[in-house]
């Protein structure tokens, strides 16, 4: 590995208050993660796996320890500083879609270009770019409600990529979807990485971490392994996936 | 601002979407607003009437009085004490220096006959300085002379009331009425006046010479007179009109400085500001209800827009992780509040207006409405927006990304 590390994360810890209690979601991480990876971070639920990849997105701040992002230190950014890091870095990809209900499908993949006040006409033009590449062209005008999980998810990825962020990060993005079009999903994640992207995947399903080339293990808020791996070829194994029943 | 022309357009969208509960909410502005435009806009046209029907009493008029007496403590009204008399007129004619005229009135209520009609109303024996102190027009006709007041002519004047109900639409000039007993002829018809503010028809009335009415109508009195009129040079004259015509009754009736005056002079212009400010506190009245109806709705706004706040608390989770600054989603939510009671406020101005309007032709009033209210009132709406939208629209605005994402 050579060259900067786009993410570096030294001894961060988060611990959290709920009442009495003190939860400690991680526990002294240090990770670095190269431009161009595909991660994967897999754990049980409470592992810390979410914690861990709000922190790298910068919706949460680490209580100690140190974040760099393509060399800036970013755990103690303010607020409007880390909104304005997100619009133009990040791209998330979340279980629930997360996409704006009764508001078509162009609506919400503009949206991150309307905060980083991109005049109206390339806004559109770029919107459809988005959606194009992930395979949505005539659905633009749609609602979630008109499509299906597998096209709610592509429209959030096409609203994650429409920014051209440096990185992408999708929390379980095949939760809520069947075998197939996970793969479609993560056939489009991987797309999205050979371009360029950096990709941060949590996941607690093990076949969905096959389609990254390394695979973190958090455990009880620590990394208990950090495996790199010959990852799946998505696109192939759609096709050797038995076609739906036309 | 480039924010604003993408965030406008989505406050209208958000509102759009919830129709019913939008209108709704803005009903409580468009209340208020409408209140607020009808209240002043009536008050200006009822203020309007009544300075109009002040101004048929006479301009810049000063009404004397006799004054009243006192006997073991209870005071009986004007006219019980101290009559005046023709020579406290001279001297008040000598006298008063801002004064333009001044006139005996004195008047009694009696029938009036023709052929086999008649009438009861107030007869009134004056001077031809009367008709100008009062500001009376002719319809027909012409005012009796000096002449004629002097030798106390047996002439006299109708009032629009007392000729229709006399000869309908026949032609009363040249005629000969019988006024209680004495015959006289009808030389001219007044113009009309209509109500006064206190609901009298002023038309009703008959006037002669006051030398007729003295020798004819009372017991050949020719010492006392009612009440006498006086007419101020200009409105700023008026005052001291009234000082130098106390003074001088002061004089003619030998009041030492310790004695109370026993003439009463009312200054109409004071009855005007007393009528004026007593409308005036009503429309306050009204306005303040008015005021308090947009604070509720105001009230309203805020309710809902909390209320929308908290169920779109996923929504704006999902705009602050995309990047939203907090700046941006405070001014959405602020801009829907704004829209909301901005539309109130239009919708308010325009059932304000077209009440205004009803009721201007209901009470035959002038339809009055200054763009400086219309405009006030729009943007105080808008003001109440902005007020009670700030604390729903922070409220969006500080939510924990991550928390808002995992609402239910």
């Amino acid at each position: 590995m050579s060259g900067e590390p786009l993410i570096d994360l030294k001894a961060v810890t988060r611990t959290y208050l709920t009442g009495a209690a003190t939860v400690h979601a991680l526990i002294n991480v240090t990770l670095t993660i190269a431009p161009g990876e595909l991660v994967a971070i897999m754990g049980p639920s409470g592992s810390g796996k979410s914690t861990l990849l709000n922190v790298l997105g910068c919706l949460d701040q680490p209580t100690s320890g140190s974040y760099r992002f393509e060399g800036r230190e970013v755990a103690t950014l303010t607020r409007a500083e880390r909104a304005a890091l997100r619009l133009s870095a990040f791209g998330f990809v979340f279980q629930g879609f997360q996409l704006i209900a009764r508001t078509d499908a162009l609506d919400n993949v503009e949206l991150p270009l309307v905060y980083a006040d991109v005049p109206g006409p390339e806004r559109r033009t770029r919107a459809m770019d988005a959606l194009a590449r992930v395979g949505l062209v005539g659905r633009e005008h749609h609602t979630p409600a008109q499509l299906s999980g597998g096209q709610q998810q592509r429209v959030a990825i096409a609203r994650a990529l429409v920014n051209r962020p440096r990185l992408i990060l999708a929390d379980e993005p095949t939760g809520a979807l069947d075998t197939r079009t996970s793969i479609e999903v993560l056939g489009l994640l991987q797309s999205l990485n050979h371009g360029g992207i950096t990709v941060v995947v949590v996941t607690h399903e093990p076949d969905i971490a096959l389609y990254a080339s390394r695979r973190l293990v958090v455990r009880d808020g620590r990394v208990i392994s950090d495996d790199r791996q010959r990852a799946h070829d998505a696109a192939a194994d759609l096709q050797a996936l038995p076609q739906k029943a036309a | 601002m480039s924010a604003l022309g993408s965030i406008v357009p989505l406050a209208f969208g958000a509102l759009r979407r919830n129709r019913m509960r939008s209108s709704l909410t803005s009903l409580g502005v468009i209340i208020g607003v409408g209140a607020l435009i009808v209240t002043v806009s009536s008050g200006e046209g009822s203020k309007a009437v009544l300075q109009a029907q002040l101004a048929t009493l006479g301009t810049n008029l000063l009404i004397i009085l006799p004054g009243s007496s006192t006997s073991g403590g209870a005071r009986g009204g004007p006219g019980s004490g101290k009559p005046l008399t023709h020579a406290d007129l001279l001297d008040l004619v000598a006298g008063v220096s801002a004064a333009r005229y001044s006139a005996p009135v004195d008047r009694t209520t009696t029938q009036v006959v023709i052929d086999n009609q008649n009438w009861l109303t107030t007869v009134y024996g004056s001077t031809p300085e009367f008709f100008a102190i009062r500001d009376w027009t002719l319809a027909r006709g012409r005012f009796f002379t000096s002449g004629e007041a002097d030798s106390g002519a047996k002439v006299c004047l109708l009032g629009q009331t007392v000729a229709t109900q006399l000869f309908g639409n026949g032609d009363p000039l040249g005629q000969v009425v019988r006024v209680k007993i004495m015959p006289c002829e009808v030389v001219g018809v007044l113009g009309g006046k209509g109500q006064s503010s206190q609901g009298q028809d002023q038309d009703d009335l008959v006037v002669m010479p006051w030398v007729t009415f003295k020798s004819r109508m009372m017991s050949q009195d020719r010492v006392h007179v009612g009440s006498i009129l006086i007419s101020a040079l200009s409105p700023d004259e008026v005052s001291h009109a009234q000082s130098q015509a106390m003074g001088v009754l002061r004089q003619a009736h030998r009041l030492s400085d310790k004695e109370l005056d026993d003439f009463t002079v009312r200054n109409l212009a004071d009855l005007a500001a007393t009528q004026e400010q007593a409308a005036d506190t009503q429309t306050g009245m009204l306005r303040n209800v008015a005021a308090v109806s947009l604070l509720v709705g105001g009230i309203g706004i805020m309710n809902i827009m909390l209320v929308s706040v908290t169920e779109r608390t996923r929504e704006i989770g999902i705009r602050l992780a995309i990047g939203a600054s907090e700046n941006r989603v405070l001014l959405q939510f602020l801009v829907e509040a704004i829209v909301l009671s901005a539309a109130g406020g239009l919708v308010g101005i325009a059932l304000g207006l077209g009440g205004s309007l009803a009721l201007s032709a209901i009470n035959h009033w002038p339809f009055i409405v200054s763009p400086g209210w219309v405009l006030m009132a729009f943007g105080l709406s808008m003001g109440i927006g902005v007020v009670f939208g700030f604390y729903p629209a922070r409220k969006a605005a500080r939510m924990n990304p991550i928390d808002a994402l995992r609402f239910e």
